[in-house]
């Protein structure tokens, strides 16, 4: 039997003062040490259901939550969200809100964590250090945050976050900020942090980076749930067409090349896969 | 007629920190251009200098017949209009309407003027049934939108998009697709910082390349994107599909998706 470290049963949300939900009846499981990506157009409630997940809807935005919520086993409605911060650790879509603000460099901003967790003074260095130089900012180390790009900001906030260890990291689009390198350098971080065990739940819309790292795909439409599954499958399922969101590139080279009438293997969902989909031999792919 | 020209732009922040060196660019009057590079590389110091937000330290910024160091910021964003690429740092109503409202009716238009003008940014922004809301309830790329409506409402010449791509979906991507075609129809000069090289093949021409504080490059995008020097030098990644046709061997030159549909079939029927 598969370790579930987050359950969702039944959800519905609304936020104070709004008649609408933006959370429908949502329910699904994930798996301990699974890679989960969120998808979906804007508004469609992804970050709706992050804030579920790490407890701040309900404890900290108020308003009716229906359904049951299990991060951990335990229902967050009766968890403190002192607690919860302790087992998630959550990055914000927009970094430039996610700066303390009451640090003046780097290096104290992302120890000002462990900090409140009240973690030895030495320990803080180490795991600072090793921070620093895994997310790539060591060099910005003396900085002020606020005098920091955002494509920099989006990194420390990354690295104040998994120096805490959490068990669980829920990520909202990540790399919004970043150029190519840097977005590849983040993805490498996510992966790195899936092999030492930790449970990933991602919002992001770049979907050829979502096919080469993710398990598995929550697809939101208009605060539904419509579609879970493995990566491949939501996006070979016709279905996924109709809520007129991304795909990867090569899929929707490959989904053109369908309908001229070249026959597909199977549909491709990266890009060193698509000369094997369309069985062109003596096609050597570089990758 | 509004040109922007750049010539020999140097520039630091106070801490001492290099940022520009030696820009030379010149952006004609309803020309469309993209500037593409690492962060870090200095494009939003570029683009602050040309709509006079930064003086240079060294060199001249002409927008048009005026020189940004005799003018001060407000009067040089008549000419050039800058969308922050943080949204936060330029919203502070509480309702979009108003937030796009303040510019036009700051300039001092007529309320007739106002009224259209707000209107057609609004609608151009795709937040029209937003209207009542408050900025900060809207997710992070329609507060984008309402940024970017507030500088098109302005009517200033030239706009400049720092990074409107950032957290948009497909949706959110058609939109401004659109509006830059509707604003080249309107004769408007438009600078866009992206990371997103597919949008960039997409709906830019002109393509200027930075790294390192520097202008590397400037041409149309077969030139960009097929350089591997170029490529080297600024750390950019070619459009998924300049990618996808480099693993086929195909000579160089495709980057949309319908030239690499077309290459394939053709290359399959041999």
């Amino acid at each position: 039997m598969a370790d579930i470290v987050i359950e969702l049963q039944n959800v519905s949300y609304r936020y104070p003062v709004s008649d609408d939900y933006v959370l429908k009846d949502v329910s699904f499981t994930i798996e301990k040490g699974k890679f989960t990506a969120i998808i979906g157009n804007n508004a469609s409630g992804k970050t709706t259901l992050c804030n579920a997940i790490r407890g701040f809807i309900p404890h900290f935005y108020k308003g009716d939550l229906e359904g049951i919520v299990r991060v951990g086993g335990k229902d967050t409605q009766e968890t403190q969200l002192g607690q919860m911060a302790e087992q998630v650790g959550y990055v914000f879509q927009n970094p430039f809100i996610q700066v303390s603000g009451v640090k003046d460099n780097v290096f104290e901003e992302v120890a000002y964590g462990l900090e409140n967790l009240g973690v030895p003074v030495d320990e803080i260095r180490l795991r600072v250090e090793e921070i620093l130089k895994l997310v790539n900012i060591g060099h910005l180390r003396d900085k002020n945050p606020f005098e920091l790009s955002g494509g920099q900001r989006q990194r420390v906030a990354l690295a104040s976050i998994i120096v805490m260890d959490p068990d669980i990291l829920v990520i909202d689009e990540p790399t919004s900020q970043l150029d190519p390198v840097g977005t590849e350098q983040i993805f490498d971080i996510i992966r790195l942090m899936k092999e030492r065990g930790k449970t990933i739940v991602l919002v992001e819309h770049k979907m050829d980076l979502i096919a080469e790292y993710a398990d598995n795909l929550l697809v939101m439409s208009e605060g539904k749930l419509v579609m879970q599954g493995p990566v491949r499958e939501v996006f070979g399922n016709p279905e996924y067409e109709r809520y007129n969101i991304q795909y990867p590139h090569v899929t929707e080279v490959a989904l053109q090349l369908q309908k001229s009438g070249m026959p597909l293997a199977f549909l491709p969902v990266k890009d060193s896969e698509l000369a094997e989909a369309l069985n062109l031999k003596g096609v050597v792919a570089c990758d | 007629m509004t040109d922007l020209v750049l010539q020999n732009v140097s520039f630091s922040y106070p801490d001492g920190t290099k940022a520009l060196e030696d820009f030379t660019l010149t952006v004609k009057s309803g020309e469309r251009v993209a500037i593409v590079g690492q962060n870090g590389a200095g494009k939003t110091t570029a683009v602050k200098l040309m709509n006079g937000l930064l003086k240079p330290a060294s060199g001249t910024v002409e927008a048009g017949e005026w020189d940004t160091t005799k003018y001060t910021t407000a009067q040089v964003s008549r000419k050039v209009g800058y969308v922050f690429q943080n949204p936060d740092d330029q919203i502070f109503h509480n309702d979009v309407e108003s937030e796009v409202r303040f510019g036009p009716k700051n300039m001092k238009f007529d309320s007739g003027r106002v009224d259209e003008l707000t209107q057609w940014a609004m609608e151009l922004c795709g937040i029209s049934g937003f209207a009542e809301e408050n900025p900060y309830n809207l997710p992070y790329s329609e507060r984008k939108f309402v940024t970017i409506a507030s500088v098109l409402a302005m009517d200033s010449d030239i706009v400049i998009l720092d990074e409107p791509t950032a957290g948009q979906d497909k949706i959110g991507l058609l939109t401004l697709g659109r509006l830059l075609d509707v604003l080249e129809q309107k004769g408007k000069t438009v600078i866009t910082i992206t990371h997103d090289m597919e949008f960039v093949t997409d709906y830019f021409s002109r393509i200027v390349v930075m790294a390192n504080r520097k202008l590397i490059a400037d041409g149309q995008a077969e030139d960009i994107f097929y350089n591997e020097e170029v490529l080297k030098a600024s750390m950019l990644k070619p459009p998924a599909v300049a990618q996808m046709a480099g693993m086929f061997h195909f000579p160089p030159g495709i980057l949309s998706k319908q030239q690499l549909v077309a290459a394939i079939l053709k290359h399959k029927a041999t």
